[in-house]
């Protein structure tokens, strides 16, 4: 696959997010267990790990989408951009608007194309006048590479796209609140494997721009799209490192177990 | 006549009177006689009536006999068939279930039957109605003024601007109160909270409409009078009696604030998770996820719930009946007494009203009238609900 | 929702610049954040309202309807004298029995100028105008007593006679001496006697017995007012309604859920069972009115009519729920009945309708619930409330003979001219509710002890 390409610019780039000792809990149930992760600006971060493993989880707490669970305590430090992201004086919402999300089921709302990727500009403020605001719906379009196929219907309702086209619009819809960081939870596993290759191309694209944290359960895509790879297995995260030297010569028995097939 | 008869099988069960004393007795002897076996007799008893009690008695006794007879017949012939089909290859069992299944259709075409009474009776009295009342001066006459001894006018218009002004009253009252219930209870509220909120709010909807209608009249009517009344706190006089239309519409209201909070509360959960973390995501607040987005995805189901509850409004009839008042009148004041399509049923149907005359007979319209709005709002209602279920589906 | 911030959609100032610190909120975050607090504001203040609703509804009723179950007696000491009731002195029951209340009228004055001279009390109401402190039934208790007794008579008996609704209501606080002054049924030198008796314990309120077993009683006596009789016949109401309901819901339940082809028919009751849930309850009694007792000539005002015009409006609420139950069973129960041989109806008799039955059961008595409450259909059935005067004697009178119903007895009394049956009223709707919060508290019961989690 791509490996070569990823090895030479994935270095480079500085760190974008910080965790350290990261523990969630659920109620009674421990599904974080000390993480520690430094994540690149400009790179594709892959998240990787049976069902269960925290993975998701944990992508949640970035955004701090974990609040909205009730039940769901986090301790431990996130930083971004040398802020600490759970300090009492930062504001969830401002905090999303910085670090977009991309979920599993594509989830346009049910309004038109257009007041989808509008949405969240309006709600942050980011245009002065309709001119602007269409400046950047259009740009959101283009960078979620659905300009062309919509820019014909931008009225007509989100939810009568199909399955990849609507998820690309849930990433334009993303990308329009300009963030920094883009997380997304399997975004291609509600997809057929078309769509699939579309999305992941798109991701490919978006690293010029974003700081992209993924969340997969297929290693294809992981090797595809990603130039760092994390694997987490019961809450821990076992292994860390470039996307290449996971896959090809990982350290730890229980990632090479999982990548081989025999866990998971 | 049948009391008559009752009484005198008691009294010849007792042993007071003899089959042949009780044809002989005078009439007039008959009503003593009957009042000391504890038979109270509403009038003088005629020879006709005691011939005819006498009659009764005879063929009822006659039937008696007839139907011991048929039914031992009966019996006997089913033994025999009984025995007759009894053979080895005969399967007992999907005969005794097409039987069953026979009841269990015909349980369920009750449900129609009932249905078809409702219509047949509505209909039937509707018509007779219309036959002694010009139907054009029923639906667009503006006087209400019934007489049972003639010359009443028998217009709907003021009974209906009643019923929809107090209906309109009670929905401003249960549509902001219960839709903003239902979204802190279903986006809001700890589970906790939750827990003991919800059924705390529907036991309003499990309180009996009677007792609303006692509320309205003995405590809402007599504080909106000190409120707004004259020489009231408020120093108005704008009202002149504790029955009206905003003492009835406002608790009408109470009443109605579980129907709409309950059944948005349903929708507002039947909007996808998906939709709300998308929003919230995207860096939205609770409120504006819950303005942008929760409440245009649900508000085809909402305005379902509220047209449900509208249908609720217009049939109710004991807080009305109660608190309203009695005037039919088109007034645009909302603290006069006014009085509603039901109100007016009810009293055109109590008391002893001869079925014939078209001052009872009107009810049968009204409720005609009624039953055609209800089940319009209804079906629609319906319809929009399901039909937003299914979106989510 | 006037502050959705769609106005603020185009802001002249352009938010803080990429990069801006996390740990700062911005203006515009601060103002959003101020909106998400009134929203939810919004919503507490609507449920609060809500429940300041239920808690006023409920204040209401306690503090107008409690005294409903105390009621003021006189202790009198009465002379049943010999000449008065029984000349011949011989104790025939017959002849005791031809004395009418007129002529113990003049026995309680006398007792009741007895007992203002004993307790010193100046006053200077004739001895007529005493007998106002009584309820007017006070001669007819104490004949009662009499013909129950007639060895009483020629001693002089210690009794204890209703109040009249005004002294009743002086002692419960409803009735002031200043809202006498334009009542003529009894002036404020009755309450001075009153006063004088209280003290001495002569009268007293206790705990009333008559109200809850009694019957309704004359425009005239509304302490002598009961809710018994209508609840008898609200009881013999639901026994129709249980009778009629249950069998024929679940029957139609199962047809439905079990053995329905997918065809117009099934479609037509569908639709049918839901309209009917919410057709107006008024419609339902013009129904009975005209079905019942217009075309059928079943008698007027009987809780056999009313039970079934109930039966009619209670059948959707119990097809609906017991469909949710029968449809909460899951399919493996059938399809394993069905594996070992049974037929269809066997399945669903011998498996799957005993494994619903709570859940029947528990909408079953819902359904009666929300009958019990209902009013208006009996209202034109003629099942009002001052038809309860008298116990029907035995099963079959139960069913056919006139009679009341708690709510529509209620509703008689609210509409009666003198206030002290609004206190009947209230007190009748404590009375109901405690039955509607009995059964639902079985029904709620029976939920939690039977449920299932497949």
């Amino acid at each position: 696959m791509n490996d070569m390409r990823t090895m030479d610019n994935a270095v480079l780039n500085e760190t974008k997010i910080t965790a350290r000792d990261v523990h969630v809990h659920y109620g009674t149930t421990h599904a974080i267990k000390g993480v520690d992760v430094d994540i690149a600006d400009r790179t594709v971060t892959a998240f990787i790990g049976p069902s269960g493993c925290g993975k998701s989880t944990f992508l949640r707490c970035l955004n701090r989408m974990n609040d909205t669970i009730p039940g769901a305590v986090v301790t431990g430090e996130i930083k971004i951009d040398e802020a600490d992201i759970y300090d009492p004086r930062v504001d969830p919402v401002q905090l999303r608007a910085k670090v977009g999300m991309v979920f599993q089921k594509p989830n346009p709302f049910p309004k038109s194309i257009y007041d989808n990727v509008a949405y969240g500009p309006k709600i942050h403020g980011l245009a002065r006048n309709k001119a602007e605001l269409d400046e950047i719906v259009e740009k959101a379009l283009r960078r979620g590479a659905i300009w062309d196929e919509v820019k014909d219907r931008l009225h007509a309702p989100g939810t009568g796209l199909s399955g990849g086209q609507q998820q690309r619009l849930c990433i334009a819809r993303a990308v329009a609140t300009e963030p920094e960081i883009l997380l997304m939870d399997e975004p291609c596993s509600a997809l057929d494997p078309i769509a699939t290759a579309q999305v992941e191309e798109l991701i490919d694209e978006l690293r010029q721009n974003f700081s992209v944290v993924i969340v997969t359960h297929s290693m294809q895509q992981a090797a595809r799209v990603s130039q760092r790879t994390a694997f987490f297995h019961l809450g821990n995260l076992v292994e860390y490192g470039e996307t290449g030297k996971i896959f090809t010569n990982p350290e730890d028995s229980r990632t090479e177990s999982y990548i081989s097939g025999r866990i998971g | 006549m049948q009391r008559l008869a009752a009484g005198l099988d008691a009294a010849v069960a007792r042993g007071t009177l003899t089959n042949a004393a009780a044809r002989d007795l005078p009439p007039e002897a008959l009503r003593a006689q009957m009042a000391s076996q504890g038979v109270a007799l509403g009038s003088d008893v005629t020879p006709a009536t005691r011939d005819a009690a006498l009659h009764w008695r005879r063929i009822s006794g006659t039937g008696d006999l007839a139907r011991g007879i048929a039914v031992i017949g009966l019996a006997l012939a089913g033994a025999a068939w009984g025995i007759r089909r009894a053979r080895p290859d005969f399967r007992a069992r999907n005969a005794v279930e097409r039987a069953m299944r026979g009841v269990l259709i015909s349980a369920a075409l009750i449900a129609i039957l009932s249905t078809v009474g409702i219509v047949l009776a509505l209909v039937f009295n509707t018509i007779e109605f219309f036959r002694l009342y010009p139907a054009a001066e029923f639906f667009f006459g503006t006087t209400w003024s019934p007489s049972f001894g003639g010359g009443s006018e028998l217009g709907i218009l003021p009974l209906l601007w009643g019923t929809l002004y107090i209906s309109l009253i009670a929905l401003l009252v249960a549509v902001p109160i219960g839709l903003f219930a239902a979204v802190y209870l279903a986006e809001y509220a700890h589970r906790n909270v939750r827990a003991w909120a919800k059924p705390m709010l529907e036991m309003l909807a499990g309180i009996p409409t009677i007792v609303y209608g006692l509320f309205a009249l003995l405590t809402v009517g007599p504080l909106l009078v000190e409120a707004f009344g004259r020489g009231g706190w408020l120093g108005l006089g704008w009202m002149q009696g504790g029955t009206a239309v905003m003492t009835a519409g406002l608790v009408m209201g109470i009443m109605l604030i579980p129907f709409v909070s309950s059944l948005s509360d349903d929708i507002i959960n039947a909007v996808p998770q998906s939709l709300r973390d998308g929003s919230l995501g995207l860096g939205a607040t609770r409120s504006e996820t819950i303005r942008q987005v929760v409440l245009p995805a649900a508000l085809p189901g909402i305005v379902g719930a509220v047209l449900l509850a509208a249908s609720r409004a217009i049939g109710e009839t004991m807080i009305v009946v109660l608190g309203a008042g009695a005037a039919a009148r088109l007034s645009m004041n909302p603290f006069d007494a006014m009085t509603t399509v039901t109100a007016k049923i009810v009293s055109q149907l109590t008391g002893d009203a001869d079925f014939s005359s078209p001052e009872a007979l009107v009810a049968f319209a009204l409720g005609m009238t009624l039953f055609v709005i209800t089940l319009a709002l209804n079906v629609v209602a319906l319809w929009i609900v399901r039909r937003y279920r299914e979106q989510y589906e | 929702m006037t502050d959705i911030p769609q106005s603020g959609a185009f802001p002249a100032d352009r938010p803080a610049p990429k990069g801006g610190s996390l740990l700062v909120t911005d203006a515009r975050t601060k103002k959003r954040n101020r909106a998400e607090r009134r929203f939810k504001a919004y919503g507490i203040a609507a449920l609060g309202i809500g429940m300041l609703f239920l808690v006023a509804l409920l204040w209401a009723i306690l503090s107008n309807g409690l005294t409903a179950f105390t009621q003021s007696y006189v202790q009198l000491d009465v002379p049943l004298l010999e000449e008065k009731l029984d000349k011949d002195g011989d104790r025939d029951p017959a002849k005791i029995a031809k004395v009418s209340t007129f002529g113990y009228a003049p026995l309680i004055e006398q007792a009741l100028t007895d007992l203002v001279e004993r307790t010193g009390v100046e006053t200077e109401l004739a001895p007529k105008a005493l007998t106002k402190i009584l309820s007017s039934s006070a001669a007819a208790q104490l004949r009662d007593r009499v013909l129950a007794n007639p060895e009483l008579i020629g001693q002089t008996v210690s009794v204890e006679l209703l109040a009249s609704s005004r002294v009743d209501g002086y002692l419960k606080g409803r009735v002031s001496r200043a809202s006498l002054a334009r009542d003529k049924n009894l002036d404020a030198e009755h309450l001075d006697l009153i006063d004088a008796w209280r003290d001495a314990g002569l009268v007293e309120k206790r705990f009333n017995w008559d109200f809850i077993t009694g019957a309704d009683a004359s425009d005239s006596r509304p302490e002598q007012a009961g809710i018994g009789v209508a609840m008898l016949g609200s009881l013999f109401m639901m026994l129709v309604v249980l009778i009629l309901s249950l069998p024929i819901g679940v029957a139609a339940s199962i047809y439905l859920e079990e053995f329905a082809p997918q065809n117009r028919l099934t479609d037509l009751i569908e639709v049918n069972i839901s309209n009917l849930a919410a057709v107006p309850s008024i419609v339902f009694g013009i129904l009975g009115l005209a079905v019942f007792i217009q075309f059928m000539h079943l008698p007027q005002s009987a809780p056999l009519v009313g039970g079934l015009v109930l039966t009619l409006m209670t059948l959707p609420t119990i097809i609906i729920s017991t469909r949710a139950s029968l449809k909460s069973v899951p399919p493996s129960i059938r399809n394993a009945a069905l594996g070992v041989g049974a037929s269809k109806m066997q399945a669903v008799t011998h498996h799957v309708l005993p494994l619903a039955m709570p859940g029947i059961l528990t909408g079953t008595i819902l359904g009666l619930a929300q009958a019990l409450g209902e009013t208006a259909p009996l209202l034109l059935i003629g099942m009002v409330g001052y038809i309860a005067t008298n116990y029907p004697e035995g099963v079959a009178e139960g069913f056919l003979a006139p009679n009341s119903a708690m709510p529509a007895q209620i509703y008689e009394w609210a509409k009666r001219a003198d206030p002290a049956f609004y206190e009947r009223a209230w007190g009748g709707i404590i009375v109901l509710l405690v039955f509607l919060l009995a059964m639902n508290l079985i029904a709620v019961l029976l939920r939690r002890r039977f449920e299932r989690r497949w």
